[in-house]
Formats: C-alpha cells, sequence, structure tokens
C-alpha cells in the first residue's frame, strides 16, 4: 500500500517545557501524517499536550527536536494558511460579529476587496446559522452562537488547515451536537485539512475520518483508529453497533494512557 | 422620564447636602470662622469672580497638563511593564515605593530644585501624583491579556504591533478608563498640594491661602466649592470619552 502524500506531517517530534524544577518533556517522538481533506481528531488524557501540538502544527512554537510539515514545506514560522478556533471562542468585545468574522482579512486579505471580504463573511455566518445577527456584540449572543461565529472567523480566509483546539467543550451537551453538525456542513462547503484536540470521544467518532490516541506525558502517538461509519453521517450513528464498538476501544486506549488499564495484546499497536 | 431622572436624581442630592449644610451652621449658630453656611459663600465667590476666573483657568490646565504627561508616562510604563515580566518585577518595587512618598514632602524639594518655575512644578507634581494607577491598569490589562486573543491573529503571521493595536489597545481600554478617573481627581489634589504650599503659587490653592492669611473664611469655602465643582467636571469629562471609546464594555441592563 502505497501512503498517499501527507497534507500534515509530524515527524519525531520531541518537546519539552523549560520550567524552574527543569525541563518537562510533553511529546515524546510523536509522528502523525494527515492527508489532504482529512479530518483528524486528536484525543488523550488530561495534560499530555494536546495544546502544544496545536501551537506546533499552526508555528507557534518550534518543536525541541522533530519537524512539522505542511504542504511539502517545513513550518519555520506562523502561515496564513492556518485557522484556529479554541474552546475560549476569544472574540472582540468592541467588535460587531461581522467585523470579528472579517479580522483575519485584516491581516491576509489585502488582495481581496473589501466588498468580497463582507460578502465572503456574511456567507459563511448564514451557513452555521448565524443570519441576522452580524450586526450584533459578541456579548449579545450564548455560548453555542459565540463559537459558531469564531469557526467562521477560523475559515473566513480560506486555510488549507483548521485547528480546533477542544472548540465545544465549554457547550452544554445539546448545544454540542448542534455545532457538531454545523462543523459537518462547514466541511462539505470548505475545503481544508482539519485537527481536532478534543477530550470528547463521541465528538472524534462523530466528526473524524481518523482518531489518534496519544499516550500519558511526554505524549507519544498510542494508537490510531480509522473510522468505520460511513462519511456521511448522523447522530443516530452514533448509538449504533459500529461507533459503540469504536468509542469502547477508544475507552480502554483511554485508560491505557492513563495507566488504569494495561494495553490489550488484542488492540491494533499504533502505526 | 430616565433622562429627567438622571439630572435630577444628583441635583437633587446635591440640594439637600447644601440644605443640611445651611441648617446645621444655623442651628449650631457658627460663626463665619468656625464653619461658614452656603449662603456666605455666594458673597465672597462674588467679590473675587474675576480672580476665579483666571485662578479657576490656571488650575485647570495645569492639573489638565499633569493629567496628561501622566497618560503619555502611565501608558509607557504600563506598556512595558506589560509586556516583559522582567521589567515588571524590577520597576514594581520602585513605583510602589515612590507612590508611597507624601507628595507634600516633595512640594518644597521640587520647588528648590527648580525656583521659580512654578507652573512646570505643579504640573510636575499632579503629574508624579496621578500617573501611578493608569500604569498599574494598563499592565495588568496587558498581562492578562488571554494567550488566545494573540494566537488568532499571531498564527496568520501578524506582528507583535498588529496584536497591540488591533486586540491588546482596545481591550485594555475599560482598565485604562477605569483608572483614569481616579486619576483625575489625584491630579487636582496635586496641583492645588503646590498652589497652597508653594509660598508663589498661584491657581485656586493660592486664592485659599490668601483667604487663610486674610481671616476670609467664607472665601476659603468659596474656593473648595469651585474646586468640587471642576473635578466634577473633569470627571465628567473623562466619563464622557469613556462612553465613546469603551462603551462596548458596558452591557446593556437585563
Amino acid at each position: 500500500m502505497t501512503p498517499t502524500p501527507a497534507h500534515i506531517e509530524l515527524r519525531a517530534i520531541t518537546h519539552a517545557y523549560r520550567t524552574d524544577a527543569g525541563p518537562l518533556p510533553v511529546l515524546d517522538n510523536l509522528s502523525i501524517r494527515m492527508a489532504e481533506g482529512s479530518f483528524t481528531a486528536v484525543v488523550g488524557p488530561s495534560g499530555c499536550g494536546k495544546s502544544t501540538l496545536t501551537r506546533l502544527i499552526a508555528g507557534l512554537m518550534r518543536p525541541d527536536e522533530g519537524q512539522v510539515w505542511l504542504g511539502g514545506k517545513m513550518v519555520t514560522a506562523p502561515r496564513p494558511t492556518v485557522g484556529m478556533a479554541f474552546q475560549n471562542p476569544v472574540l472582540l468585545e468592541w467588535r460587531t460579529i461581522l467585523r470579528n468574522v472579517m479580522l483575519p482579512l485584516e491581516i491576509v486579505g489585502a488582495r481581496m476587496a473589501k466588498a468580497d471580504q463582507e460578502t465572503r463573511a456574511r456567507d459563511l455566518l448564514a451557513l452555521v446559522g448565524l443570519e441576522g445577527f452580524e450586526d450584533k456584540r459578541p456579548s449579545e449572543l450564548s455560548g453555542g452562537m459565540r463559537q459558531r461565529a469564531s469557526l467562521c472567523r477560523a475559515l473566513v480566509h480560506r486555510p488549507e488547515v483548521l485547528i480546533l483546539d477542544e472548540p465545544f467543550g465549554a457547550l452544554d451537551a445539546f448545544t454540542r451536537e448542534d455545532l457538531w453538525q454545523t462543523m459537518a456542513r462547514l466541511r462539505v462547503e470548505e475545503k481544508f485539512t482539519a485537527v481536532l484536540i478534543t477530550h470528547d470521544l463521541r465528538e472524534s467518532v462523530f466528526l473524524a475520518d481518523t482518531i489518534v490516541v496519544l499516550s500519558g506525558r511526554p505524549a507519544r502517538a498510542q494508537y490510531v483508529m480509522d473510522n468505520a461509519l460511513p462519511r456521511d453521517r448522523t447522530l443516530d450513528d452514533l448509538y449504533g453497533h459500529a461507533a459503540t464498538d469504536m468509542l469502547a476501544i477508544l475507552r480502554h486506549q483511554i485508560q491505557v494512557a492513563q495507566g488504569r488499564a494495561p494495553a490489550d495484546a488484542n488492540a491494533r499497536a499504533a502505526q | 422620564m430616565t433622562r429627567l431622572r438622571k439630572i435630577a436624581v444628583p441635583a437633587l442630592t446635591m440640594a439637600l447636602f447644601l440644605a443640611g449644610w445651611e441648617w446645621l451652621v444655623w442651628v449650631n449658630g457658627w460663626p463665619t470662622y468656625k464653619m461658614a453656611a452656603p449662603s456666605d459663600l455666594w458673597p465672597a465667590f462674588w467679590k473675587f469672580r474675576w480672580l476665579f476666573l483666571d485662578y479657576g483657568w490656571q488650575t485647570l490646565w495645569r492639573t489638565v497638563a499633569g493629567l496628561a504627561l501622566a497618560i503619555v508616562v502611565g501608558v509607557a510604563l504600563g506598556m512595558v511593564m506589560g509586556f516583559s515580566r522582567t521589567v515588571r518585577d524590577g520597576l514594581y518595587p520602585l513605583l510602589v515605593g515612590f507612590n508611597a512618598i507624601p507628595k507634600a514632602t516633595v512640594v518644597p524639594i521640587l520647588a528648590l530644585m527648580f525656583v521659580g518655575q512654578h507652573d512646570m512644578n505643579t504640573i510636575l507634581v499632579a503629574f508624579m501624583i496621578s500617573f501611578f494607577p493608569i500604569a498599574v491598569s494598563v499592565s495588568i490589562g496587558l498581562s492578562t491579556l488571554e494567550p488566545e486573543y494573540r494566537d488568532i491573529l499571531r498564527s496568520l503571521g501578524a506582528s507583535q504591533m498588529t496584536v497591540f493595536w488591533k486586540i491588546a489597545l482596545p481591550k485594555t481600554l475599560p482598565e485604562f478608563f477605569g483608572a483614569l478617573k481616579v486619576a483625575v481627581t489625584l491630579a487636582f489634589i496635586g496641583t492645588n498640594l503646590m498652589e497652597i504650599v508653594s509660598p508663589h503659587g498661584r491657581g485656586l490653592g493660592a486664592l485659599f491661602d490668601s483667604g487663610k492669611i486674610s481671616s476670609d473664611y467664607p472665601l476659603m469655602f468659596a474656593v473648595l466649592i469651585v474646586l468640587a465643582l471642576l473635578g466634577i467636571v473633569l470627571y465628567y469629562v473623562v466619563v464622557a470619552l469613556e462612553r465613546t471609546f469603551a462603551g462596548w464594555a458596558e452591557r446593556s441592563p437585563g
């Protein structure tokens, strides 16, 4: 089997934080490959360096060892082809929703006419169900709506790579499921390779093509799972046999990562 | 209705306060050297109306100049302390110590250092007494900026300067205006301190001092009232600026 050329490739990344008590290793020889247009979820125990991973892919940090490759080029600095959304929607309170979404275009949209920029932002807002809220302030929106606006801001400049750092983590269960469906819709309409950091296994099964389980700190890729569900999936699929089986394996792998369960001999080894 | 209330409530409070004051003096039969009543103040004010106008203006412009200097230096200090931990750790004890010095003790030092430079000395005292809250609030506003706010622009390759102008600065404005409200009244205290203590002072503080020397007690009280009025005016100028530039921070009620 010849591997498809990877769009994002993490090559043997090792990284440590410098603390007063000496270096604290967070990533240990971590390698992950993501194909163009794929959706990869990264799950793992708390504090295993998942957020460090997003900052490395975005080029906001350089790893101690190893390399990050993006579209055939080594990442050495931030690049405008990346969009990011976080658990905290970090909308700017003094701007309207529309102007918040247009913010990245002020940095990287020089070639785009102002009118086109606005049309693009309005189209995206309509796509996530925020039509009619363009002129509201962030404080006038609910948590779920703010997160939708944050997704629009991450995508407005048509990034090749979308980095999602637990964007739905702080929402209630029903709103979260709504946003999963919004995310799935965005994926049909927009072209991007997505990396999702999450604590929610059902979220990873619903959204991702590939699910990577990280080990406890220092993290390496402990387990990689290809999603068995059809690409065009519904929330009901999460309650079927295929999803339940996947969730059981993922849950077990997390417990292994936490050191609470012995590694299962039957489980597929990573890579 | 709400508009009327906004003006009527403070006006009524003020009237009640003056009436209470008048009543207190009347019922105790206090002479003016013990406590002047509001009704004693108007003649004193009218007699010296041109001096009040001239000196009031002098006090006002020196206060505003000192405050402007405090804003420039305070924001600059706040910026370097907000962006660099090392600078913050280094400067904090120095600033706190400086702020703890009673400014009345600085007046003779300044008066000796820059003899005769009354305008500059007054502005300097107003500045020294009022820059501290501005520097602290700006540095706290900048240093507590959540990293995600930086990351949304940094991840696109934006420079630190762009992050500052587009995010850090506007986000710090509510804290800045909060500090400016404190600073504005402090600056008044600084100006008057110099004007009262300095032997060749001018401005409302000097008028107060001459009232003291000539035992014109109603004049002293009249100066205090005018100072309070100027303080209120300047405070509400800051409030108006805040509404314009940081009005977004105020949540609509309900």
